[in-house]
C-alpha cells in the first residue's frame, strides 16, 4: 500500500514538515512532487505522533504548503545493482548519465549497508605494489585497507591516485585478479571528473563511476559514497572482485554534512561540524576490508584536501582516527619540484607491518625504520645548518646533508612514467643510505648491513 | 532480577537512536526494552508523564531504520545486565554482550538486527567440582566450587551478592550447563534459593568488595618507558592520550599481550574493525608471560566505530562489570579501553539528541561524573567472602583528543581520575621513536608505591630511576640552546648529559613492539639496563671531573654493545648485562690510568 499525503505544515531549508501519518517507517524513502510537477526524493528523519520531518534530497525551491504531495514508498532507500553496471557512469544518486539504458537490477540493497561483524573480518595481508618507491618501501598499501591521501588545494593528489590505479597490482601474485575500480566524486569540478575518466580509460581495469558535481544538490553528496560502497560490497562480496574505491573529495562530503546539520539546528561541535561526524565517517570508511570466506576485497583511497593545509582540521583529524594510516602530501616538497611530494614522516600505513613480515625481503622492516630515523635526523641537521652555517657542522653532519638531498632527489622523486619494483626501491634505498657510515645505521641488523650495504668499489 | 515484569507500549516518536514509547505500566530508568518487529534492544534513559500516561524515552542499541511509528515495544522490567559465568574467557562480544562469533555462524559477514543470542553458550557442559558440602554456611563471595574453564584458568563459582545461609544441596563432580542448578542455599529466613552456574549483574552498579587497599605492586608491561620510568600499579589507572598515528593502540595491545595480569578485558570501543581482527588473529597463537595461550585469559569487546553508538556507550561498563566478576574470584584483572574519546562522543551524541544543554566541546556537563563512575571501579582490594585474598582491576584508557590537543575536555576530565599519564607525542612518532611517550609531559604518581617492589629486583633502582628522569629533563632544557649554538658550545659536563640522554633515547626508551626479543623486556633486564646506563653516566662524570677528555668517554669500545643490548641480550639471560657493565668499568679504569 502506498501512502500519499497532500499538504505540508512547514518548510525550512531542506526540511519538510508534515502532519503525522500512522505506519510510517524511520528513514523511509519518499517522493515529493512540487505543484509544477517537479519530483524529488527525500527521507523521514524524525517521526512523532504529531509531525514527520522529511529531509529533501534536492532544493525545496518551488514547493508550497497546499499542493505539494508526499508519497511514501514503504521502504528505505535502496539502490539497484547488477553486473551491467561495470564500465558505466552514474550521477551522485545512481542514475545513469552516460546515455545508456537503466540498470536491470539483480538485487536491491539498502545504501546504508550493515556493519561488518568484527569477528568476520579477515586481517588484510596482501600487499599492493604501486611502483612508487616512497609508498612501497615506507607506507605500503594493503588489499582491504583504507588509506587516505591528505592533500591541499593545488597539490597533485589526483595525479597520485590515478598513478596508483595505473600501476597497482597485488604483490607476487600471478593469477589474474578480477580488478574493479569504483570512483565516487563528491562535489568535484567537471574537469576533475574528466581527468579521472581519461586516466581510467588508459588502464585495463574495469571502472564504475558515481559523480556528484560541484553544482549538484549538496544533500546528494551524502548519498554518493554510500551508493558507491554499496556497489563495492556487491561486487566484492557477491562477485569476488578486488575492488578499489577512490573517493574524492571527502572535504566536500564533510562540508555537505555540516550544511545539512546546520539546517536541522543541531548543536555544532568543532568548526561547526556536527558532533556525530566521527561515527558518520566511520560508517563510510569501515566498509573497506576483507570478510572470512569471501575472495573479494574492498580497498579505499579517500582523497581529502586539508582546508588551509591544516592537518588538525576536523576533516583530516577524524579521518586519520578511522583510517589505517595516511599519505600526506607536502607543499614544501612540491615547491622543490619533488614529485610525488609525499611527506614520509607524517605518512603512515598501519597494516604494513604484518603484510611485509615474511613476504617481502627480510631487511624491509628494519630498513624502513632506518630510513625514517636517518631522514628525520638529517632534517634536524638541515635546520641546524640554516642557523650555524656550514662551518658549524661536523663531518658527520655534512654526510647527513648529502644523504637528505640524495634521498629527496633520487628516492622520493620519481617521474610519472617510471615504475620501480619493490626490490629496486629497497636497493636504491641502501645505495643512498651508504652515504652514512655503518655506525649510524643502528636500526638495521648487522647481517643486513653485511648483505645489502653496497661494497666500495675496488679500484 | 532474573525474570522481570514484562510490559507493552507503543512507539510514539523515532529520532535516530532515540525512541519514545507510550503506555508502559511501571517502567524504571535503565530497564531493558525490545523495540518494534525487529526486536531492537534499548534501555530507558528518561521517564515522564504525558497526557496522563507514562512516556518512556529509550536509547536503542541498534539502528532504527525501517521501524514503524505506532509499533509495539516491550519493557523487560530489568536493567541491562551481564551474564557472568564459565564461557566468558576467549570470547568476543559486542558492547551489550552479544557473542559476535555466534552471530557470524548465524548470519555471515554482516551484523543483522534484533538477533538475540545469550552471551554464555547454553549447550556447553562444564565439569563442576564442588568445594563446599551440604550444611556449610555461605555468604556473598564464598567459593562454592570450580570449573576448569580452559587449560590455564580455573573459574571459581562464587556465591552471588545477596545470598546468605546454609547449603541445602550441592552438585557433585559432574558436568553442568550454565543454567543448571549447582547449589541450593537455605537462607536465614528459611527460603530456598537455587544457584545456577552463572549469575547476572547490572552494568552500572559496582560489585561490592570488602575493603580498598593502597596499591603497591607494579603491573609489569615489559615496556621499558612505562615500567622503569612511569609505572602503573596493579589496581591503578592510567591514560594514554595521543593523536592518530602516535601508537595508542599498539601500546594497548602490548599491555594485553605482555602484562602480568591474570585476566585481560580488552574493549575496542568505537575503533577500527581491523584492529579487532588483528587481535583475534594474533592472540590465539601467542603466549602470555607465563607460557599460556593468550586467548585463554582474554575477553574481547568489539564495538567498532561503525557499530551502533549507544552500545558503544554501554561497552565500557559491560567490560568493567566482567572485570569485577573475575576480580571477585581473586584474580588480577587488567582492562584496556580503546578509546574513551569515542565513548565520550557517544555520550555527546545521545545528549545532543535529548537536547541537553552542552558544556565544553559540546560534551554533556556530566562527562566527568560518568568518567569517574568508570575509573573509580578500578582498584586494589580485599574481596568479599575470602579473608586475606587481594586482587585488583587496573584500567588503561586511551584518549584520542582532536588534533592531538591535550586541552580537550575528555583528556582534562580523565586526568582527574588517573595517576599515570602517558602522553604520546606526534614528533616522536614521526621520527619512529616508539613508544612515542613524551618523557617530559608524562608522569606517574605510582613511582613511590612501587619503589619497594623494584628495589627487590635491584637495590639501586630507586636512586637510578630518579637520576634517569633527571638526565632526560636536563637534556630537554638544553635542547633549545643546542639548536641555537650547537652542542660544542656547552660546558663539557652538559655535553655528557646530552650524549647520555641521546644514548638512553635511542637504546633504552626506544623499543620495537614487533621485534621478537625487544617487544617484551622482563623487569630484571630493565633494572640491569637502567643500571648500565646510569653507571656509565656516573663513571663518566667522575672522569670528566678529574680532567679526562670527553671524546674518549664517547668512544668506549663497549658502547655499541651497550646500544644493542636491548636486542642482542636474550631476555632469559639478563646477567650478560653485568658482563657489559664490567667491561665498561674496565675501560673507564684504563682511561683513568692513562691520565695519571
Amino acid at each position: 500500500m502506498v501512502l500519499i499525503s497532500r499538504g505540508i505544515e512547514q518548510i525550512e531549508g531542506q526540511l519538510v514538515f508534515i502532519g503525522s501519518i500512522p505506519r510510517v517507517k524511520y528513514n523511509e524513502l519518499v517522493l515529493i512532487t512540487a505543484p509544477d510537477g517537479r519530483e524529488m526524493m527525500g527521507r523521514c528523519v524524525l517521526l512523532s505522533d504529531e509531525t514527520i520531518i522529511i529531509e529533501a534530497f534536492n532544493t525545496t525551491d518551488g514547493l508550497d504548503l497546499e499542493n505539494t504531495t508526499v508519497e511514501f514508498s514503504g521502504d528505505v532507500y535502496r539502490v539497484p545493482l547488477s553486473d551491467d553496471m561495470i564500465n558505466r557512469s552514474f550521477d551522485g544518486v545512481g542514475t545513469p548519465v552516460d546515455g545508456g539504458p537503466n540498470i536491470i537490477p539483480e538485487s536491491w540493497k539498502d545504501v546504508n549497508g550493515l556493519s561488518i561483524n568484527p569477528f568476520a573480518r579477515e586481517y588484510p595481508r596482501d600487499l599492493i605494489e604501486t611502483g612508487i618507491s616512497s609508498m612501497d618501501t615506507l607506507t605500503s598499501l594493503v588489499c582491504g585497507q583504507k588509506l587516505p591521501i591528505f592533500s591541499g588545494q593545488g597539490l597533485p593528489h589526483d595525479g597520485l591516485a590515478s598513478r596508483i590505479v595505473k600501476h597497482a597490482h597485488i604483490y607476487q601474485r600471478d593469477a589474474e585478479e578480477r580488478f574493479l575500480i569504483i570512483f565516487a566524486g563528491m562535489g568535484i569540478k567537471y574537469d576533475t571528473s574528466i581527468y579521472f575518466k581519461n586516466n581510467f580509460e588508459r588502464t585495463e581495469s574495469d571502472v564504475i563511476s558515481f559523480i556528484n558535481l560541484a553544482n549538484d544538490p549538496t544533500i546528494e553528496r551524502l548519498l554518493t559514497p554510500r551508493i558507491a560502497l554499496t556497489a563495492a560490497e556487491y561486487f566484492a562480496f557477491e562477485k569476488d572482485f578486488q575492488v578499489l574505491v577512490i573517493m574524492t573529495d571527502m572535504t566536500n562530503y564533510c562540508e555537505a554534512l555540516r550544511e545539512i546539520s546546520a539546517s536541522k539546528d543541531e548543536i555544532p561541535s568543532r568548526k561547526g561540524y556536527p558532533g556525530y561526524m566521527y561515527s558518520d565517517l566511520a560508517s563510510i570508511y569501515e566498509r573497506a576490508g576483507r570478510i572470512k570466506g569471501h575472495e573479494g576485497t574492498i580497498t579505499q583511497i579517500p582523497i581529502l584536501t586539508m582546508p588551509n593545509d591544516d592537518i588538525n582540521n576536523p576533516v583530516p583529524d577524524l579521518t586519520g582516527y578511522i583510517t589505517e594510516g595516511q599519505i600526506v602530501l607536502s607543499r614544501d616538497l612540491y615547491g622543490k619540484d619533488i614529485s610525488p611530494p609525499i611527506d614520509i614522516l607524517s605518512s603512515l600505513s598501519r597494516l604494513m607491518k604484518d603484510s611485509i613480515k615474511g613476504t617481502t625481503r627480510d631487511d624491509h622492516a628494519d630498513l624502513m625504520s632506518q630510513l625514517y630515523t636517518s631522514y628525520s635526523k638529517a632534517l634536524d641537521v638541515r635546520s641546524l645548518q640554516a642557523i650555524v652555517g656550514d662551518e658549524g657542522l661536523t663531518p658527520l653532519d655534512k654526510k647527513y646533508l648529502r644523504f637528505v638531498s640524495e634521498f629527496e632527489e633520487h628516492f622520493l622523486t620519481q617521474p610519472m612514467e617510471i615504475r620501480r619494483s619493490l626490490v629496486e626501491s629497497l636497493d636504491l634505498a641502501w645505495e643512498i643510505l651508504a652515504i652514512l657510515p655503518k655506525s649510524e645505521l643502528v636500526r638495521v641488523k648487522s647481517r643486513h648491513i653485511k648483505a645489502y650495504y653496497p661494497k666500495p668499489e675496488v679500484s | 532480577m532474573e525474570v522481570g515484569n514484562e510490559q507493552v507500549g507503543n512507539i510514539d516518536l523515532i529520532n535516530g537512536p532515540i525512541v519514545h514509547v507510550n503506555g508502559f505500566k511501571a517502567p524504571r530508568i535503565r530497564d531493558l526494552c525490545l523495540i518494534g518487529t525487529f526486536n531492537i534492544p534499548g534501555e530507558i534513559i528518561r521517564l515522564q508523564k504525558k497526557n496522563g500516561s507514562t512516556l518512556a524515552i529509550i536509547q536503542a542499541f541498534e539502528d532504527t531504520n525501517g521501524v514503524h511509528l505506532g509499533d509495539e515495544a516491550r519493557c523487560l522490567g530489568y536493567p541491562l545486565s551481564m551474564e557472568l559465568g564459565p564461557g566468558l574467557l576467549g570470547s568476543i562480544i559486542d558492547g551489550i554482550q552479544r557473542p559476535l562469533d555466534r552471530y557470524f555462524e548465524h548470519s555471515g559477514g554482516f551484523l543483522t538486527r534484533g538477533l538475540a543470542f545469550p552471551a554464555l553458550d547454553r549447550k556447553k557442559y562444564w565439569e563442576f567440582k564442588p568445594i563446599r558440602k551440604k550444611g556449610d554456611m555461605v555468604e556473598p563471595g564464598k567459593i562454592l566450587g570450580t570449573v576448569q574453564e580452559n587449560s590455564s584458568i580455573v573459574h571459581k563459582i562464587i556465591t552471588p551478592v545477596g545470598i546468605k545461609g546454609a547449603i541445602d544441596e550441592i552438585a557433585g563432580n559432574q558436568p553442568l550447563l550454565v543454567t543448571d542448578t549447582a547449589c541450593t542455599v537455605r537462607g536465614t529466613d528459611g527460603a530456598k534459593v537455587d544457584l545456577q552456574l552463572f549469575q547476572r549483574w547490572p552494568i552500572t552498579l559496582p560489585r561490592p568488595i570488602k575493603s580498598r587497599l593502597l596499591p603497591s605492586i607494579p603491573l609489569i608491561s615489559g615496556v621499558r618507558l612505562i615500567d622503569s620510568l612511569f609505572p602503573i600499579t596493579k589496581g591503578g589507572c592510567a591514560t594514554i592520550p595521543g593523536g592518530f598515528g602516535t601508537g595508542k593502540t599498539v601500546l594497548q595491545h602490548q599491555f594485553a599481550k605482555y602484562c602480568d595480569a591474570d585476566i585481560i578485558v580488552y574493549i575496542g570501543c568505537g575503533e577500527r574493525g581491523n584492529e579487532m581482527s588483528d587481535i583475534l588473529n594474533q592472540f590465539p597463537a601467542l603466549e602470555d608471560p607465563r607460557g599460556n595461550p593468550l586467548m585463554d585469559r582474554t575477553i574481547l569487546i568489539g564495538n567498532t566505530s561503525n557499530m551502533p553508538v549507544s552500545a558503544r556507550e554501554a561497552s565500557i561498563f559491560s567490560g568493567i562489570t566482567m572485570a569485577e566478576y573475575f576480580r571477585d574470584q581473586g584474580y588480577h584483572v587488567a582492562l584496556m579501553a580503546d578509546s574513551t574519546s569515542r565513548w565520550a562522543e557517544a555520550l555527546r551524541e545521545i545528549s545532543g539528541r535529548l537536547e541537553e544543554l552542552p558544556a565544553e566541546g559540546g560534551y554533556p556537563a556530566y562527562l566527568g561524573k560518568k568518567l569517574a563512575s568508570f575509573y573509580e571501579r578500578a582498584g586494589y582490594v580485599e574481596i568479599l567472602g575470602n579473608p586475606g585474598i587481594r586482587s585488583s582491576i587496573s584500567v588503561i584508557g586511551a584518549v584520542s583528543p582532536p588534533g592531538g590537543d591535550f586541552s580537550d575536555p575528555v583528556v582534562q576530565a580523565t586526568k582527574r581520575f588517573i595517576k599515570a599519564f602517558w602522553a604520546l607525542d606526534p614528533k616522536l612518532a614521526y621520527a619512529r621513536q616508539y613508544p612515542a611517550i613524551n618523557w617530559i609531559q608524562s608522569y606517574s604518581l605510582y613511582d613511590d608505591d612501587v619503589k619497594e617492589w623494584w628495589m627487590e629486583q635491584d637495590r639501586t633502582w630507586g636512586r637510578y630511576h630518579t637520576l634517569m628522569l633527571k638526565i632526560l629533563h636536563e637534556d630537554h632544557e638544553l635542547e633549545d640552546l643546542v639548536k641555537l649554538l650547537g652542542a660544542d658550545a656547552l660546558p663539557i659536563q652538559k655535553q655528557l648529559t646530552i650524549f647520555v640522554a641521546d644514548l638512553i633515547k635511542r637504546t633504552f626508551l626506544l623499543q620495537n613492539a614487533f621485534d621478537d626479543t625487544d617487544a617484551y623486556c622482563p623487569p630484571v633486564k630493565q633494572a640491569k639496563m637502567l643500571k648500565m646506563y646510569i653507571k656509565y653516566y656516573k663513571r663518566a662524570t667522575e672522569l670528566l671531573d678529574s680532567g679526562a677528555p670527553l671524546f674518549k668517554i664517547k668512544e668506549l669500545e663497549i658502547l655499541p654493545e651497550m646500544a644493542r643490548a636491548r636486542k642482542d641480550i636474550p631476555n632469559e639471560k639478563p646477567d650478560q648485562i653485568d658482563d657489559i657493565i664490567q667491561k665498561m668499568n674496565a675501560e673507564m679504569n684504563m682511561i683513568r690510568k692513562e691520565m695519571s
